[in-house]
């Protein structure tokens, strides 16, 4: 890894000051503004993102800026590698189609200011820099910082509409969150005392086994699984992604518990690569398989669509954590370790699109009925076709069928767990599968079922939200696509052993 | 047993306090408190830390001081914020609780 900052490494900085720069001038603009400033930047982040992944894949390397020219362990860096490449291009593509579905919800107000539609905009493009900021952060003590940044941008989204139910609901998230992120900073002081650095490249070198190494990381786990809501720390979850208003829902379920997951990648991976934690993997694998069977069986239970969208989120964060079991070490370097590995980083991209994608569908439906119980959906696929067909292919994802991103993240999760002798995470991994078919076909047969009375819409909706909608769907399903093996880009800065085993 | 013992010792036990009350108290005021007082163990954590640095041979670690600033700084924030919803979900429902369907 080179020592300097790299050509490039301007983009970072430009992909976490353009979105705060956003937040800045809507909050001085005002609610009139707020929506123009989010779709002006919108083309801008999305030509960053792009332009960033671009410039990893050329260089084949890390790219890497230090602030104000000062290098770590003193300096702050950000760095992109392969992964973080790929998580800010999703991030990219998802914040464009959701500002696009959002604009009929969140119209600038003509004459007055109107609160909902500045606080919404606002937060989506605070939740992006913080994403990125997640995404690009070299630096744990940053990371927490970006790490709260995201939870103070994510709850007010939960209760925009300022109802009980929303505000006992983010109530109840922000203090999961608070829980998690002073758990996470108390391991980080931790390391620091140890090591004297939290640069995570630095520390990577410094680190062994020993009682404080461990015990930090364990409190760090510990609290970004509870903020990524992994089972039995989901309880925040369901009430808070199913009462927030739809285009806010995609935005918690399909990135903003992407980002804690992506933290609990880069600690296990990077940080600790000569940590031996193959004990501690299997906690969080089981952890994972107990999140897959309750959160898809509670689905199942659900009398409401955005509930059983929500608790299948639950299930879905399951299959993320089969990858720490799975992904084998460096040192042990099997074949299909890196398999598992970018079957899991897969399932976190498929997932994001494909939920997101569900979630404004439901959103739609829910607007167009004016409710959203399973039970009185008949006639809504005669009503909106497009919109049914984008949660169909989004249900695709989560059952793993192909073609769709979430049949090749789990055919590789699948693959690695034969290869690696441990077969009981392909039963979880089956078992989950069925699972999410049961649910998505639950709802997929109400809403092609014939109703008996004409179904009458409260409004109609705009054939152009719903087509943003199956453009999500699409992305979900175009991931279907990339090939059965490890990726090359996940691959770049990874450690080099991790990448002959491919071969 | 030395000053940095002493004042780790007090940071252990304020964040073992802390964790007792957010995850024993259903009440979320009582809550926050408790994740006040867990910040209040760990920023004092940084200050031990600091000191050990300043035990390795120069005079204070700079690098905690300047990190517990901003952590005080993100933790009043996260305060703010809930106990302004908790003043919100107050004014809606006339009691502060989480437990709204019962």
């Amino acid at each position: 890894m080179p020592n300097s900052a790299t050509a490039g490494g301007f983009l970072l900085v430009l992909a976490i000051v353009l979105p705060v720069v956003g937040v800045l001038f809507s909050v001085v603009l005002g609610g009139r503004h707020a929506e123009r400033i989010a779709l002006i930047l919108m083309p801008a982040g999305l030509a960053v993102a792009v332009a960033i992944a671009v410039g990893v894949w050329r260089a084949h390397n890390v790219l890497q800026y230090f602030v104000g020219g000062w290098d770590p362990p003193l300096g702050v860096a950000f760095r992109a590698d392969g992964l973080s490449a790929a998580m800010i291009v999703t991030a990219a593509l998802l914040i464009c189609g959701i500002g696009l579905f959002a604009r009929a919800q969140f119209p600038s107000p003509k004459q007055a200011e109107t609160r909902a539609p500045l606080a919404f905009w606002t937060l989506l493009l605070a939740v992006w820099g913080a994403l990125n900021a997640v995404f690009l952060g070299g630096d744990l003590f940053n990371l927490y910082v970006a790490l709260e940044l995201l939870t103070f941008a994510a709850v007010p989204l939960v209760c925009l509409d300022g109802r009980a139910e929303t505000l006992a609901a983010a109530l109840r998230y922000l203090l999961f969150a608070l829980f998690g992120s002073i758990l996470y900073l108390l391991g980080a002081v931790l390391l620091y005392g140890a090591y004297g650095t939290l640069d995570i490249v630095l520390l990577s070198g410094r680190i062994h086994a020993e009682p404080a190494a461990w015990t930090a990381i364990s409190l760090m786990t510990a609290g970004l699984l509870a903020k990524a809501a992994l089972y039995p720390l989901h309880l925040w979850l369901p009430p808070a992604h199913a009462g927030a208003p739809a285009p806010a829902s995609a935005i918690l379920s399909g990135l903003v518990v992407k980002a804690p997951f992506f933290l609990v990648v880069r600690l296990w991976f990077d940080v600790m690569p000569r940590v031996p934690v193959h004990a501690a993997a299997q906690v969080l694998g089981a952890l994972g398989a107990a999140a897959i069977i309750f959160g898809s069986v509670l689905a199942l239970r659900q009398g409401r669509l955005k509930l059983l969208i929500a608790y299948s989120t639950v299930a879905q964060i399951g299959y993320l954590f089969l990858m720490f079991p799975l992904a084998g070490r460096p040192e042990t370097g099997h074949p299909w370790s890196t398999a598992a590995w970018t079957g899991g980083v897969l399932q976190a991209i498929s997932h994001a699109f494909a939920k997101a994608a569900m979630f404004m569908a439901a959103g739609l439906i829910a607007e167009a009925l004016g409710h959203d119980r399973i039970a009185g959906l008949a006639g809504i696929g005669r009503a909106l076709p497009i919109t049914v067909f984008a949660f169909g292919l989004g249900g695709l994802s989560l059952m793993g069928l192909p073609p769709s991103g979430g049949f090749v993240a789990k055919a590789m999760l699948l693959t690695a767990a034969v290869a690696e002798n441990q077969w009981w995470w392909a039963l979880v991994v089956l078992a989950g599968g069925l699972l999410a078919g049961g649910y998505v076909f639950l709802v997929l047969a109400r809403a092609l079922a014939d109703s008996n009375e004409p179904l009458t819409l409260l409004k109609t909706i705009s054939p152009g939200r719903q087509t943003v909608v199956l453009a999500l769907a699409l992305c979900a399903v175009l991931l279907g696509f990339v090939p059965l093996r490890p990726s090359e880009l996940l691959q770049i800065g990874r450690p080099d052993i991790a990448v002959v085993g491919l071969r | 047993m030395s000053a940095a013992t002493l004042y780790g010792l007090c940071s252990a036990v304020l964040v073992g306090l802390g964790l007792f009350g957010l995850i024993v108290h259903p009440q979320p005021l009582r809550k926050i408190l408790a994740f006040n007082l867990i910040g209040g163990g760990v920023f004092l954590l940084f200050g031990v830390v600091a000191r050990r640095g300043a035990a390795a041979g120069f005079g204070g670690d700079p690098v905690p001081q300047a990190l517990v600033i901003t952590g005080i700084v993100v933790a009043f924030s996260a305060t703010a914020l809930a106990v302004a919803l908790l003043l919100r979900l107050f004014q809606e429902t006339e009691q502060a609780t989480l437990r709204l369907d019962e």
